[in-house]
């Protein structure tokens, strides 16, 4: 993809939506294509996490290993929703596994270029923690609501 | 019609056929009285009676188009469904209805329809997802977005995976939890609300599950744009009477026998979540 492939897919997406067009210019700058296979390992628990993820297209899961009990998938994340924030709070480290439900096509942004780029210019580390706090507090109300069991008998 | 002029008089039909749902959740196909036939509105209940053990509200969860058969989908979690559950083909159980509100899909012509249920939920909405789907070109986009508890407990799989295979309809299915072996959705059913296709501004909502699902989907659907007056749920309470005799199903100013179960949101809005109600 170009960089003008890559600042027109994150303008069109749920989360960059209504960023500056500066400052998704310098996104696309350092974007990346991955495609992953379904059932590969996009990370796993415990790895460095030096990503951030906007899942462009398939499904993804995250996953942990219970011992005795066998893997429970705790969330799948679909095209137009983001993986990761791992990235940016120490130690940045993957806190679970997760893996491709079926063929998935993300754009990846580099760690370390975003935690300098947050820290180096305030207007675009709002507008990141903004975005990120938002997803944040809709899966922490969802987690809260699965908890719940519901539909427990 | 089988007309009953005493409302308080259950009418003996027969099991025709069992059908095991889930580990503990049944469906029973019913046979009116002398071969006769039965009406209801999608979204109403019975009261089902075993005789000698009592009497439970169980909503329909049949084709409202089929009135040669009754159907009805129940948990087995306490004596009387316990006893309901354990029928065999044959066996009498005691009917009283329909009572109640009903789903207004007439309020919905023309407009996007979406569905969210999770559970046990979808029994009582299934008879109007029936009646949308007989009546299809009345209606505008229509969504069902479902939940289950476990990949396992998921309700009529096969039914749903009928529906998912039809091109104007849009069927999205989550659980809470899921093995390594899943490949589906896993995450609560509000969480599928931003995908269904409709338009927030014109939609008609239909939502049945557990309190608390509902309480967070009316939520999100507002946070969509939904307004409360166009999102439409179904309240359970203690029901006794089923003829707004006894107060037991009061909720607010309204008694769930009769002016519910279905009620718009902007009426119940006061009460949801009340911890003293």
């Amino acid at each position: 993809m170009s960089t003008e492939e890559f600042e027109a897919a994150l303008s069109e997406s749920p989360f960059f939506r209504g960023m500056e067009q500066r400052q998704t210019h310098e996104l696309a700058m350092q974007a990346a294509e991955e495609s992953f296979r379904a059932g590969e390992f996009i990370f796993h628990e415990g790895e460095d996490a030096q990503k951030f993820y906007i899942i462009q297209a398939g499904k993804v899961t995250l996953e942990v290993l219970v011992p005795d009990r066998g893997i429970t998938v705790v969330q799948t994340i679909s095209a137009g929703d983001v993986l990761g924030w791992s990235w940016l709070f120490p130690p940045h480290r993957w806190h679970f596994d997760s893996r491709a439900v079926e063929a998935t096509r993300t754009l990846s942004i580099d760690a370390d270029w975003l935690r300098q780029r947050i820290e180096g210019d305030h207007d675009f580390g709002y507008e990141m923690m903004k975005r990120i706090a938002r997803v944040m507090v809709t899966r922490l109300q969802a987690t809260r609501l699965q908890v719940t069991d519901v539909y427990r008998t | 019609m089988i007309a009953n002029a005493d409302p308080m008089m259950p009418r003996v039909f027969r099991v025709r056929r069992k059908i095991r749902e889930l580990r503990d959740v049944y469906t029973l196909l019913l046979e009116p009285p002398g071969n006769g036939e039965f009406s209801f509105a999608a979204g109403q209940f019975n009261m089902l009676y075993v005789f000698g053990v009592g009497e439970v509200p169980i909503s329909m969860s049949g084709d409202p188009g089929q009135t040669q058969t009754l159907v009805h989908t129940v948990r087995s979690v306490g004596a009387v469904t316990r006893a309901i559950s354990a029928l065999k083909s044959g066996d009498a159980l005691g009917v009283r209805g329909p009572f109640g509100s009903h789903w207004p899909l007439e309020k919905a012509a023309g407009r996007d329809v979406v569905i969210i249920t999770g559970g046990l939920g979808l029994a009582p909405l299934r008879p109007a997802v029936h009646q949308l789907l007989a009546q299809r070109a009345r209606f505008g986009k229509a969504a069902l977005l479902y939940g289950a508890r476990t990949p396992r407990d998921i309700l009529y799989q096969r039914e749903l995976e009928r529906w998912r295979g039809r091109l104007d309809f849009q069927v999205e299915v989550t659980v809470d939890a899921a093995p390594g072996s899943w490949r589906g959705n896993v995450g609560v059913v509000t969480t599928l609300v931003p995908r269904a296709s409709f338009d927030p501004a014109t939609a008609i909502a239909f939502v049945c599950g557990p309190e608390v699902m509902m309480r967070f989907s009316v939520l999100e659907l507002e946070k969509c744009g939904v307004s409360k007056e166009r999102i439409f749920i179904s309240m359970e309470r203690n029901m006794k009477c089923a003829i707004g005799f006894c107060g037991h199903c009061q909720f607010g100013s309204a008694f769930l026998c009769k002016d519910g179960p279905i009620l718009a949101c902007d009426r119940v809005q006061t009460w949801f979540g009340k911890r003293e109600i």
